[in-house]
């Protein structure tokens, strides 16, 4: 095999990607498209992620937030929460980047063909989920109720802010938001967001459920929706551990019998409900 | 009264009551129209009257002086606002305004606490409907407490 042909194929080595455009979304916040130096970038599926490597600082798993279907770039929302999240989410328009993926199992969009499909987001957690909401409305015909479940902060909180405003006019969509404290001058809704649950109008023996938020939240909001009727096999959640190399050997992320990175990150709560609550895993 | 019978059945707190008890609760109740901007109750007021929102959007909030109300929950079509009612001193904790026009049954809470001491089945019929509420707003609450999309 030619050495350049072995080395594209390492998953260990990165991929340079340009950053063409930042966005920031809030003040910790930022939504970087990237643009591979040379050639298409790879496909992804709707709930993948990448492996970011800031030279010199170090590497990190960030989930798509762009659309699939947009071979010319990859698009990740990024927080700053560390040292590496910190060092993208600073990153301007033209900085060079590491990238090596895409990685893991994604939203089981084709599976939940015929069904209704109520998607539950909290703050960050609807970055992951863009990608699927972007399968979802393109073949809308396929799907049937589509719901949209968000929860953030605030309403300063509030990340895609004029896209969920976009969701919402459109008429075979349902959005519902709420945040957790708002002012006076906030007409939405106030309160956690397993509270839209049994608001919503899905028929549960046929629904898929995609959760994503903080693991604590999405604890919560499955047993809101396994309480409505949706069967553990359909609810689906995007686990977040320490993933490392992304490909299931190092076993940083290795959560009960399964690794996040490669198992994962979205698994079936059937699949983990047990270890969900253990402390130690 | 048999209007506002019939109205209360139509609220998922009333499922499985069996008529006779619903309509004992009915014979409490009156109709209410709130305006936009309009408050329920306030904070400290005596509760002596709760309400099934029929129609329309309540937000509960608190007040602290010299800034700007925090809105802590909304409450919706087929929900419940108020539990003060059921606990001495029998005061609210909160204000509650009206975020839309909002239609709502209200009921007597003195007439109801009466009727539930006089009938105790009615009484714990009451109870195990409200208790599961009360529980989910205190697990809803705790979760919002926890600050889960905070930077930590």
């Amino acid at each position: 095999m030619p050495a350049i042909e072995a080395a594209a194929a390492d998953p260990f080595l990165p991929e340079l990607y340009r950053v063409v455009s930042v966005r920031r979304e809030l003040a910790d916040t930022a939504t970087l498209e990237i643009v591979p130096a040379s050639g298409e970038r790879p496909s992804f599926a709707p709930g993948q992620f990448n492996m970011l490597y800031v030279f010199g600082v170090g590497e990190v798993a960030i989930s798509m937030s762009g659309d699939c279907a947009d071979r010319s770039r990859f698009v990740h929302t990024v927080r700053n929460v560390g040292a590496v999240s910190g060092a993208i989410a600073a990153l301007e328009a033209g900085a060079v980047i590491g990238v090596r993926g895409s990685f893991g199992a994604g939203w089981p969009v084709a599976a939940a063909e015929g069904s209704d499909v109520v998607i539950v987001a909290g703050g960050l957690g609807l970055a992951p989920l863009r990608p699927a909401i972007y399968h979802l409305l393109a073949n809308r015909a396929r799907y049937g109720r589509v719901t949209i479940l968000f929860g953030a902060r605030s309403p300063q909180d509030m990340l895609y802010r004029s896209e969920l405003e976009a969701w919402r006019r459109n008429l075979d969509v349902d959005v519902e938001v709420t945040v957790d404290h708002a002012d006076p001058d906030w007409r939405g809704n106030v309160g956690v967001v397993t509270k839209l649950i049994p608001r919503a109008a899905f028929d549960p023996r046929e629904t898929f459920a995609f959760v994503c938020g903080p693991e604590v939240m999405m604890r919560y909001a499955s047993s809101a929706l396994v309480d409505a009727g949706v069967a553990a096999g359909r609810v689906f959640l995007s686990m977040e551990r320490n993933m490392k190399c992304a490909i299931g050997l190092c076993g940083h992320c290795q959560f009960g019998p399964s690794f996040v990175c490669k198992d994962g990150p979205v698994m079936a709560l059937e699949k983990i409900a047990s270890i969900l609550t253990v402390r130690e895993v | 009264m048999e209007g506002l019978d019939r109205i209360l059945s139509e609220q998922p707190f009333f499922n499985g009551l069996p008529a006779e008890l619903r309509t004992l609760v009915a014979g409490c109740a009156r109709n209410h129209r709130f305006d936009a901007g309009q408050y329920l109750f306030h904070e400290g007021e005596a509760a002596d009257e709760f309400f099934f929102i029929r129609h329309g959007k309540v937000a509960l909030e608190i007040v602290a002086p010299g800034k700007a109300p925090i809105v802590f929950s909304t409450l919706g079509e087929g929900e419940i606002v108020g539990a003060s009612w059921l606990v001495p001193p029998y005061r609210w904790t909160f204000d509650a305004r009206a975020m839309e026009l909002v239609r709502a049954i209200g009921v007597d809470a003195a007439c109801l606490r009466g009727k539930c001491e006089a009938d105790h089945h009615l009484g714990y019929e009451m109870m195990k409907r409200f208790a599961p509420i009360l529980v989910k707003r205190l697990q809803d609450t705790r979760l919002q407490i926890l600050d889960v999309y905070g930077r930590r």
